[in-house]
């Protein structure tokens, strides 16, 4: 007989759940109304998956829905390895009609598992075909970007040591104690830094120096942000190191007021280069809209934007750089580089073996 | 269904109200079936099940290696750690908040809940910051490392301890402690006698809650422990992520389910054991003034508030005060913006409002499904079979604390991607996914109080003619009412600070709080980290106003007086 006054609550309970559907946030905030991905289909919204590190400046993507009709919807599940798995793991049912930040560690995999569909935008700049993997057209490159070793050059100044030039320094007793890296399992700096001493040292040659660095005392952070705003001198952080993994366009970000110098360089011989593309996926609902999507991202006016919001260079040469990266931030002329079908035949297995030898 | 039905009624009753009973059990298994179970299911098969055939030979290998067995042993070892010192020091602070009386005590009480919604990654920045050498507290020499780990665990679900226990202690009828102590017992043989037992089943479900978040703790181990100190949780993310090796993630989630079902039953055998009906109060007479006796669990309180809590919050605050040129409240400033460098695509303040609408939404769901759960789960059938099926029923809604969000988030979309639940990029996802881990702190939080009222009362306002509704109001709510508010808290902070599920989720013309705080620190500027330090500062802001707002929610009703 006491169960009787469950009654209210049952009733409360169903409607609740019927009624989730029309709870407050979801129905007056946002551009959209939350309408699922694949199922909406009309012409008028295309769907961007992305990466975690994705931003573009709203009034720009306002302007294209304007001009092209289009309702532009983002998603973006994590980082570039996440990305590309979910991507695979969805193949069936994508996760919408146009990818964005399948980067050159995870490349091959996407066209492996056959989850773009060929599209060569008529948009795409004399200068991008360098960074093409095959010649199906199923990436196209967007920006791209290096992953450096940096230095906090006033820290040397400081402790009246030279600077570090090269791999081998950082194996060097004399600079004992001062690098930060970080893990390639967690980490995709910490893979791109990785894929460079294989590219610099060999197959037979890549651990070994590892282990050099290891004696060395080289710290590993599983995270950049740990490795950089913690352990790194040269930011904000004003951590004990002065040598850390981070991109060829960090120095220019550490520049305090206009006209001042960087405190922090990259060194230029110890860069991966890392190429960024965007495709339309297989078995997308909006193809068309896709299509319009990465013709816009290969536009001008988006190319000059990526340096200031995603911290890479445009694949578009005629795009304007900040004035700070032409000064700060140069990539390097000779960067490391391993194709997108050797990194996927071969990436576990050198992340175990660097685990191995590194972490023990 | 109908066979625990039938079980769950006690003979002799008419069946309408069993059919109730069901219904509000069925609601919300069929929402944690199909949020939870079904895609957490989908991907574990997809691991174990190759070319359509069972696949189980990744468990050998997986379990033949000498890795797996450290990463498990380093799961149970911090986990374990971290849940006995946040028992150990989560009680005398549940007394002192929660039975004593003394000015600020409300302040103080929201205060200690700040560090469970903060943001781990940006934690471990804080934590890391000042251990690492040249950091404030850098002469300890303790830069990671276990003891660091365990120290951070114990920081985050120290709020869960003294919440959950003290939600009960604030009922508990002083009157028997005080015939004991006036019977000559010493005022510790009085608490081993006679407080403890009846806080016991708190104290075990607040023991299992901490146990799950520091089994499946990803963001602290990953800063704080470095590649060393890998865990189940951390694993399974590497290998679902970022390899897509799913038959190792399958067996390493299965291992996950093997460790958190373990800790599940032990903590709902002791909590049964225990568990019985209470002298409880409904109105506020039972804390007292602060006084001499009170001195031991006030230094242990203050100890911890201080140590654990107080001074890595101080570092986050000072981090966020630390400007290019000293000191200054640029970072904040920059809150109304989306970053110097255009680093977000919407400025903080929107993404704090963002936060708050979905968190709202998730507490209404988690509140709703928690409270049907919660009035099934108090029931006290007659029949051993009963009684085993509610425990079992108890046990299934605590899973989301001890599962992956990553085997959830890739779970969501291999299922929830068709007609007629086509939920693909949805906007609904992200409050469903939060109240989804926001339910078990309803249950915990809810449920040793509806249990500790004695079925009598009810049994005798029906034979004085009290309808359902007026029951339930008379002597259900009165006592329910402040743990109401403590419920509803306790939803709204972890709705508030959830970053797992919500980021696989994120959309990024609608971000949370967290998810700009995370986008925030990874990247270079020093500003991007003032900027995520003052985030975090606003997040604690936002959390203790609610939370503090919720503590003043309660039912009052003409049934107050009992």
């Amino acid at each position: 007989m006491t169960q009787r006054r469950l009654a209210p609550l049952v009733a409360l309970t169903v409607a609740a759940l019927l009624g989730t559907a029309a709870c407050s946030a979801i129905g007056d905030t946002g551009p959209d109304g939350g309408s699922g991905a694949g199922s909406t289909g009309g012409a008028g919204t295309v769907v961007l998956v992305t990466h975690d590190s994705f931003a573009v400046d709203r009034q720009l993507v306002a302007d294209f829905e304007r001009e092209s009709g289009l309702t532009v919807e983002t998603t973006s599940p994590g980082d570039a390895g996440t990305l590309v798995n979910q991507l695979v793991l969805s193949k069936q049912t994508p996760l919408g009609d146009a990818v964005f930040g399948i980067d050159t560690a995870f490349a091959s995999r996407a066209l492996t598992a056959g989850i773009l569909q060929p599209y060569a935008s008529p948009r795409t700049p004399p200068a991008a075909d360098r960074f093409a993997v095959d010649d199906s057209h199923r990436l196209t490159a967007v920006d791209y970007g290096d992953v450096c070793i940096n230095i906090d050059r006033e820290w040397f100044r400081r402790n009246g040591l030279p600077e570090p030039r090269t791999f081998a320094d950082l194996a060097d007793p004399t600079y004992e104690g001062l690098t930060v890296v970080t893990n390639p399992a967690t980490s995709s700096p910490g893979l791109s830094f990785l894929l460079a001493t294989v590219d610099a040292f060999g197959a037979d040659g890549w651990l070994d120096y590892w282990a050099d660095l290891r004696a060395n005392d080289v710290q590993v952070s599983d995270s950049w942000s740990d490795a950089y705003f913690v352990e790194f001198s040269g930011s904000q952080g004003n951590g004990p190191r002065p040598i850390v993994v981070s991109y060829a366009s960090s120095p220019p970000a550490e520049v305090a007021g206009a006209g001042d110098e960087p405190t922090t360089s990259a060194l230029l011989s110890t860069c991966f280069r890392q190429v960024e593309y965007a495709g339309v996926l297989a078995g997308a609902d909006n193809p068309e809209g896709a299509r319009q999507l990465i013709d816009f991202m290969l536009s001008t006016r988006f190319q000059q934007t990526i340096p200031s919001r995603m911290y890479m260079y445009p694949v578009d040469e005629q795009a304007d750089l900040p004035p700070t990266w032409a000064r700060f931030g140069p990539l390097s002329r000779q960067p490391h580089h391993i194709s997108p079908g050797l990194i996927e035949a071969n990436r576990e297995e050198w992340i175990r073996r660097w685990t191995e030898v590194v972490v023990g | 269904m109908s066979d625990v039905a039938a079980r769950l009624r006690p003979p002799g009753q008419p069946l309408g109200p069993t059919v109730l009973l069901v219904v509000a059990a069925a609601l919300p298994l069929a929402f944690l079936g199909v949020f939870f179970a079904w895609p957490v299911g989908a991907i574990m098969i997809r691991g174990v099940v190759a070319d359509g055939a069972l696949d189980l030979n990744g468990f050998g290998q997986v379990l033949g290696t000498e890795r797996t067995w450290r990463v498990i042993g380093q799961t149970l070892a911090q986990s374990v750690a971290g849940t006995l010192l946040a028992v150990l020091l989560g009680v005398p602070g549940a007394y002192v908040l929660y039975r004593c009386r003394f000015p600020g005590r409300a302040a103080a009480r929201a205060f200690v809940t700040v560090p469970f919604v903060l943001p781990t990654v940006v934690v471990g920045v804080a934590f890391r910051s000042l251990l690492v050498e040249g950091g404030a507290l850098g002469f300890l020499g303790v830069d990671g490392g276990f003891a660091v780990i365990v120290a951070a665990l114990v920081f985050f679900n120290y709020a869960v301890v003294v919440r959950t226990v003290g939600a009960m202690w604030a009922h508990l009828d002083p009157r028997a402690e005080q015939a004991a102590r006036a019977l000559g017992a010493s005022p510790w043989r009085a608490f081993r006698a006679v407080t403890l037992p009846a806080l016991a089943p708190a104290i075990a479900s607040a023991a299992s809650l901490v146990f799950l978040f520091c089994a499946t703790a990803f963001g602290t181990v990953l800063v704080l422990g470095g590649p060393a100190y890998g865990t189940v949780e951390t694993e399974i993310w590497v290998q679902t992520t970022q390899f897509l090796d799913l038959r190792t993630a399958a067996v390493l989630s299965v291992v996950q389910l093997v460790v958190v079902g373990a800790s599940l039953t032990v903590s709902g055998w002791s909590r049964r054991r225990r568990e019985s009906a209470l002298r409880v109060q409904a109105d506020t007479t039972t804390d007292h003034r602060l006084r001499a006796g009170d001195l031991p669990a006030v230094a242990v309180t203050v100890a911890v508030v201080a140590a654990l809590l107080l001074v890595p919050l101080a570092s986050l605050v000072a981090g966020s005060l630390r400007t290019s040129a000293g000191w200054g409240v640029d970072n904040y400033a920059q809150l109304a913006t989306t970053g110097s460098r255009g680093t977000l695509e919407v400025s903080v303040w929107q993404a704090a409002l963002n936060s708050v609408r979905i968190a709202t939404d998730a507490t209404v769901i988690a509140m709703l499904v928690g409270v049907a759960i919660c009035v099934v789960l108090s029931r006290r059938p007659r029949h051993p079979g009963g009684r085993r099926a509610l425990g079992v029923f108890d046990a299934v809604f605590m899973l989301p604390l001890g599962v992956s969000a990553v085997t959830v988030g890739f779970g969501f979309l291999i299922t929830l991607n068709r007609p007629p639940l086509d939920l693909r990029s949805s906007a609904v996802l992200v409050p469903i996914a939060q109240a989804v881990v926001a339910v078990p702190l309803v249950i915990r939080t809810l449920l040793p109080v509806l249990r500790s009222i004695d079925p009598k009362l009810r049994e005798a306002a029906a034979m004085l003619g009290a309808g359902p509704g007026r029951i339930f109001t008379a002597v259900d709510l009165p006592v329910l009412g402040r743990s109401l508010g403590l419920a509803v808290g306790f939803a709204f902070g972890v709705s508030l600070g959830e970053f797992g599920a919500t980021s696989f989720l994120a959309q990024p013309d609608r971000p949370t709080l967290p998810v700009v705080i995370f986008r925030l620190i990874g990247h270079p500027g020093g500003d991007n980290l003032g900027m995520a330090l003052a985030a975090s500062v606003l997040l604690a802001a936002v959390t203790t106003l609610v939370i503090g707002l919720a503590e003043r929610l309660r039912v009052q009703t003409p049934g107050a007086e009992l």
